[in-house]
């Protein structure tokens, strides 16, 4: 069982108020994940969850139950932190047991969950060397052991991969999810990156100084930013946002419309402008449009075999039905 | 070094300091081993005669000698208990975010600016003294009779001076042990439900290891030949109670003029070091790799 919710948490570091009143329902077997810029409170948040901070108002209930004057143990979470927190002169297996010995369980016990954490992790042939003697992958391997042989209530994340090179992070992102798909625990994962985010989550909270701007599901949030704040920070590259005459065309404030939702020729369309930086991927090219009066750049995607360089003159036309429509107050007009 | 040319030019750019260093170990060495062999005192200086082992013998032999090592050995191992445990409690104090900080750390690290025997006279006449000390003060306080600390526990009493001498090295060093402990790893222990005690055993121990070992290293290196404290206090006594090796030998020098005598002791006393020092780098040097 791992339902956690959250009513009306707040957090204030002295006058300065980083998490104002905040309200979530994170249910049992979900894989949440926070997301936010640096300095978004998302951190914050999940160590107040983990009990590392003490809310300063608000409820944190725990499979019901209040836990909001519960200790970090008593709490039944295990949490993997960024630096993954390992023991320095204990071995891989009594960093494992760690958990288990000062719960007092059983040696037999202890060794079996040991066992079967290192068979899962591949962790068997490493077990009695130092957190030192490891790689950073097989470190965070470590610190997950470390966290699952507990059978904890909900695992929290803390910005896990962010110390892993960029092709051990999709692998460690591949096992992550699929620890998730087996254990079916509740699992909070924070992460300024939002191509985890977007791979793992089940539901993606995304905050932004403090405030919850958006809760769904990735696709939800792709398609339908409830705000301006979402729609520019979801995505990548980033949705083209516009304000002005274009946008007054539209009947608001700001417009975005996603880099693949216009559609950029030689011949004519709605905006007109010339071809700066041009990326080939293979199978898509992104043009960065400059001089269209409607912002700095326009970013487009095309197919990967169009024939187009720097400088050269072009047409851009938004499919009218993917127009994302924002008002005054950056909130999106339905 | 990188190429044979810095390698020879820094082996002669070190080699004068080398040199001199080993022209102050080697000629005090060599004079002292010198004088052990001899019959030379100074009330008598102009008969001096080839003497042999009788020096080793005579100081060997001497009933104060094993007295003297006894408590060496007993100034030593107090001393650092004292330090090193009382420097860990310290340490974790003042690591914690109080009022007046800055303060409170100088204070704590002011009594290693005293100089050995001005904090010795000061415990000798104002803290220690049967008549107007503060300990007297606070035993009629209480309606007990004062203790005379020098007479009644000599060696005991310059452990405490000793101890409050050094417990500042060592919470400093261990102090800079402490802030350089990861705090996500308190926390990893703290959810994995490890009570500040076990957190205490299981973490902060093992990670002040290193520390410890430095603190016990460099401080046994001093407290061996520990002097000032007993000259201006107890001056070895009452009987031999207070007297360690160092003063034994100056006991033999300076009070009986016997530098024969006392070169034998001096050279007993580096052999006794020697053995120490392989003794503790054996126990406890591993700590250092």
């Amino acid at each position: 069982m791992g339902r956690i919710t959250l009513e009306g948490v707040t957090k204030r570091f002295g006058d300065v108020e980083v998490i104002p009143p905040l309200n979530l329902d994170i249910e049992d077997g979900e894989f949440v994940v926070f997301v936010g810029p640096s300095g978004c409170g998302k951190s914050t948040l999940l160590r107040l969850i983990a009990g590392l901070e003490d809310v300063s108002a608000g409820r944190i209930l725990i499979d019901g139950t209040d836990a909001t004057e519960a200790s970090p143990a008593k709490r039944g979470l295990a949490m993997v932190f960024q630096s993954y927190a390992l023991y320095p002169h204990m071995s891989v297996r009594k960093n494992i047991a760690f958990p288990l010995k000062m719960a007092g369980m059983d040696k037999a016990e202890q060794d079996r969950r040991i066992a079967a954490a290192a068979n899962a992790l591949n962790l068997t042939d490493y077990l009695d060397r130092r957190p030192g003697q490891l790689s950073g992958g097989q470190r965070q391997r470590v610190a997950i052991g470390r966290a699952i042989v507990r059978e904890p209530s909900a695992f929290l994340f803390d910005e896990p991969l962010s110390n892993l090179d960029a092709a051990l992070r999709v692998g460690m992102r591949l096992e992550i999810s699929e620890l998730h798909t087996r254990l079916r625990t509740t699992m909070i994962y924070v992460t300024h990156d939002q191509v985890e985010a977007m791979t793992l989550a089940d539901k993606i909270v995304v905050l932004h100084a403090g405030r919850i701007e958006q809760v769904g599901s990735p696709l939800d949030l792709y398609m339908r930013p409830r705000n301006v704040f979402v729609a520019g920070f979801i995505g990548s590259p980033k949705m083209n946002l516009f304000t002005g005459e274009a946008a007054a065309e539209y009947g608001a404030r700001t417009i975005g419309v996603r880099p693949e939702h216009i559609a950029i020729s030689t011949e004519g369309g709605t905006w007109k402008g010339r071809v700066g930086v041009s990326e080939h991927l293979g199978s898509d090219s992104f043009f960065y449009v400059e001089d269209t009066g409607l912002a700095e750049t326009v970013t487009v995607r095309a197919d990967g075999e169009i024939g187009l360089h720097h400088g050269d003159e072009v047409w851009l036309t938004p499919s009218e039905d993917k127009v994302h429509k924002f008002d005054d107050g950056g909130d999106l007009i339905e | 070094m990188a190429t044979r040319q810095t390698a020879s030019l820094a082996r002669l750019m070190r080699a004068p300091a080398i040199i001199l260093l080993l022209i102050w170990m080697v000629v005090p060495l060599g004079m002292t081993l010198y004088y052990s062999f001899l019959n030379y005192n100074l009330l008598n200086p102009a008969v001096t005669s080839w003497a042999g082992w009788f020096n080793y013998q005579y100081f060997y032999t001497d009933p104060a000698f094993l007295d003297s090592l006894w408590n060496t050995l007993v100034l030593v191992v107090g001393v650092l208990l004292i330090t090193v445990c009382g420097g860990i409690a310290i340490a974790i104090l003042i690591d914690k975010p109080i009022f007046g900080q800055g303060l409170v750390r100088i204070l704590v690290i002011s009594p290693f600016f005293v100089m050995p025997p001005v904090a010795a006279l000061i415990w000798k006449n104002m803290i220690m003294h049967p008549s107007y000390g503060v300990f007297a003060d606070i035993a009629k306080f209480f309606g007990t009779s004062p203790v005379d600390w020098f007479a009644q526990y000599p060696l005991f009493s310059i452990i405490i001076i000793v101890a409050w001498q050094w417990l500042p090295f060592a919470t400093l060093i261990l102090l800079t042990s402490l802030q350089s402990l990861d705090g996500e790893q308190m926390e990893a222990a703290e959810m994995d439900g490890a009570p500040a005690y076990s957190r205490f055993i299981h973490l902060v121990l093992p990670h002040m290891a290193r520390a410890i070992t430095v603190v016990i290293l460099i401080q046994t290196i001093f407290l061996l030949s520990i002097y000032a404290e007993i000259l201006v206090t107890t001056n070895g006594g009452p009987g031999t109670a207070s007297t360690n090796l160092t003063y034994l030998i100056y006991r033999a020098a300076r009070l009986n003029f016997d530098i024969g005598g006392a070169a034998a002791g001096g050279v007993i006393a580096v052999v006794l070091a020697n053995i120490v020092a392989i003794f503790l780098m054996r126990a406890v040097g591993k700590n250092l790799d």
